[in-house]
């Protein structure tokens, strides 16, 4: 049954796949000006003397600008489709090897916010579902509310002041690979996870705190009591299922956060990951690198999107016989 | 939390308009979050219409006497680089802030209603490709295509709209498209057609106000987020440009300055999220109250109370 659904869930992405494709594709397209140049990374000076006469007629025969969109559309999707998103004229370096280099950090970054997010959330949530109106269900209101209202990179440059300017604990920009000097690496990622951690643990925390509510209420807990187990092992019994569907359920809608809201955090702190790559790429005006970024983002989201969906399933029966 | 609040129980008559503006002024005088909420959003209105002739200070004149200085009798929170006065030009960024949102918010319920209502009503295969498109957008990162969009086109305070409002649609389009599809087949949908009204006058009349509720909840809520994207869009350089002022380039600009001019960085925030909390105060206290799938939830969490 579960592979079954899988498989229905993976055709059901294609159509997403495809529309998603179509909007990023159009993208390069609202840029004024004359295309060839633009992928080109043109910025301005005599036009002779910096592009040559063969790289510009090499760049319009791989655009086709001249053919009907949609064959313009089909190319493109084609060489995308083989991992071909074009070469930067930046770095004079295929888009993806940019990418794929820059994808650990970003990574790195999502997993260590989803894990403190995670640890924060679902203690708090519960404790709160639990004792419902005592400090412990006030102080995780104060967190959801905290987490709900406060943008991200405000808190993020309030972090920088307290632990960056005024206690001088950790540091406020860069990045270390954990290869290289892993608390080093803890210490550069330290801040940015806080900010993304903590608006990820506001949301699961409102999950899990209804979601627990409900549950309480349900027939096999009640059944449950019944039996005369105790009300901690009725609470504990059914904690750790129902906590991580909470949290696949926010993942599911997170990620997508995670990954592209994230742009702003990783500049804060000059991460440097795929959305921090995708501001310089930006102002660089090199538009072949931000259109593959763009794409890429998209397709892992709506792949990780696929996974969360998966691992529900995985988690909840229920779902597969819908 | 009054149960005088009550929500009208489907099957329900065709309410009007006025009666659902009738149902939000009931809650926001029963519930304390709603009433807060409500409070800090008609101050913010207020100051951000009579914002020029209350602030204290031209919000361009520049003073080098005065550059970086902290808050004073004067200038209540203090200078920028500049020496021009923070509060007057916080008071002038509200105004923007909210002008954006609003248009922003405004832009994808004019598109997103009547897409989702077409949808609904259209059925078959309309229906599907118009869904497919919303679900295609829903799963795409919001903030990523929003920079990506503007980073194309420009940055301008239409650019801004289309690229802040271009995610939402598709909440509304749903919405509207689930409430259509319940309300479609309901005796009195059917009885206003038989009496021979039009299609577009029986979904004005009868369906979308039984509808509203949600999209109002949706509306409050829409607003932190449209606040947020302009905000961060600023502050990335690429939104609002001087002289517009804006809250999210304002604390762009205050990251040069942390160590000396702190408050550069700490008021513009706050204001940012004082104004986000009015609408989610307000928003959830709605949701509670309007949102069907969120009253088994209420009730649940007062009978544990009891």
């Amino acid at each position: 049954m579960l592979i079954r659904y899988s498989l229905r869930r993976l055709l059901e992405t294609i159509p997403t796949l495809f529309i998603i494709s179509v909007i990023v594709f159009s993208l390069v397209l609202l840029i004024p000006g004359d295309r060839v140049l633009v992928m080109l990374g043109y910025s301005g000076g005599d036009i002779a003397d910096v592009i040559s006469k063969e790289v510009y007629a090499a760049m319009e025969i791989r655009l086709g600008v001249n053919d009907p969109i949609p064959l313009q559309y089909a190319r493109w999707l084609g060489r995308a489709l083989q991992g071909d998103l074009g070469t930067s004229p930046l770095h004079a370096i295929p888009v993806m090897d940019i990418i794929l280099a820059r994808l650990p950090a970003t990574i790195y970054l999502a997993l260590a916010s989803i894990i403190l997010g995670t640890l924060v959330a679902i203690p708090l949530g519960v404790a709160a579902a639990v004792k419902q109106n005592t400090w412990v269900d006030h102080l995780a209101n104060g967190v959801v509310l905290f987490g709900l209202v406060t943008p991200g990179f405000w808190v993020a440059l309030m972090l920088v002041l307290l632990f960056g300017v005024y206690l001088g604990w950790l540091p406020t920009f860069g990045y270390t690979a954990p290869q290289d000097d892993f608390v080093e690496f803890l210490r550069h990622i330290t801040l940015p996870t806080i900010v993304l951690g903590l608006d990820f643990a506001a949301n699961v925390i409102r999950f899990i705190r209804t979601d627990f509510i409900e549950q309480m209420r349900e027939d096999y807990v009640r059944t449950a009591r019944a039996k005369g187990l105790s009300e901690r092992l009725v609470i504990w019994k059914h904690i750790f299922k129902n906590s991580m569907l909470a949290t696949v359920t926010v993942l599911g809608f997170d990620i997508s956060r995670l990954m592209g809201g994230s742009t702003i955090i990783e500049s804060i702190f000059a991460y440097p990951g795929i959305s921090f790559l995708l501001l310089q790429s930006i102002f660089n005006r090199d538009f072949a690198t931000v259109q593959g970024v763009v794409i890429f983002i998209a397709l892992m989201v709506v792949f990780m999107n696929y996974l969360a969906d998966i691992l529900y399933a995985l988690l909840n029966p229920r779902i597969r016989y819908e | 939390m009054s149960e005088a609040v009550a929500v009208p129980a489907p099957p329900q008559l065709p309410s009007s308009y006025v009666a659902a503006w009738r149902t939000i002024r009931g809650i926001i005088a029963n519930d304390r979050k709603a009433q807060i909420g409500a409070a800090i959003l008609a101050g913010s209105i207020i100051v951000a219409i009579i914002g020029p002739y209350i602030a204290p200070h031209d919000v361009e004149e520049p003073n080098v006497a005065i550059r970086l200085t902290g808050p004073t009798l004067s200038n209540i929170m203090g200078t920028d680089h500049l020496g021009r006065d923070l509060f007057s030009r916080i008071i002038s960024g509200l105004t923007v802030s909210l002008l954006v949102a609003t248009g922003a918010v405004l832009i994808a319920v004019v598109i997103g209603v009547p897409l989702g209502a077409f949808a609904g009503y259209q059925g078959g295969w309309v229906d599907t490709i118009i869904m497919r498109i919303m679900d295609a957008i829903i799963a795409m990162p919001g903030r990523l295509l929003a920079i990506a969009l503007v980073a194309a086109v420009g940055p301008s305070v239409g650019a801004l709209w289309v690229a802040i409002s271009f995610s939402s649609v598709p909440r509304y389009a749903r919405l509207i498209r689930g409430g259509v599809l319940a309300q479609r087949e309901r005796e009195y949908v059917e009885a206003a057609r038989a009496i021979g009204e039009s299609s577009g006058s029986t979904l004005l009349r009868y369906v979308l106000p039984n509808a509203m509720a949600p999209v109002v909840v949706q509306i409050t809520l829409n607003f932190p987020s449209a606040i947020t994207a302009e905000a961060s869009l600023s502050f990335l350089g690429l939104g609002l440009v001087p002289p517009t002022i804006s809250w999210g380039q304002m604390l762009s600009g205050a990251q040069d300055y942390l160590e000396v001019a702190p408050w550069l960085a700490i008021f513009p925030g706050l204001a940012l999220t004082l104004l986000i909390m009015g609408f989610v105060l307000l928003g959830d206290a709605l949701r509670d109250h309007l949102d069907p799938r969120y009253h088994g939830r209420r009730r649940a969490r007062k009978r544990a109370a009891a």
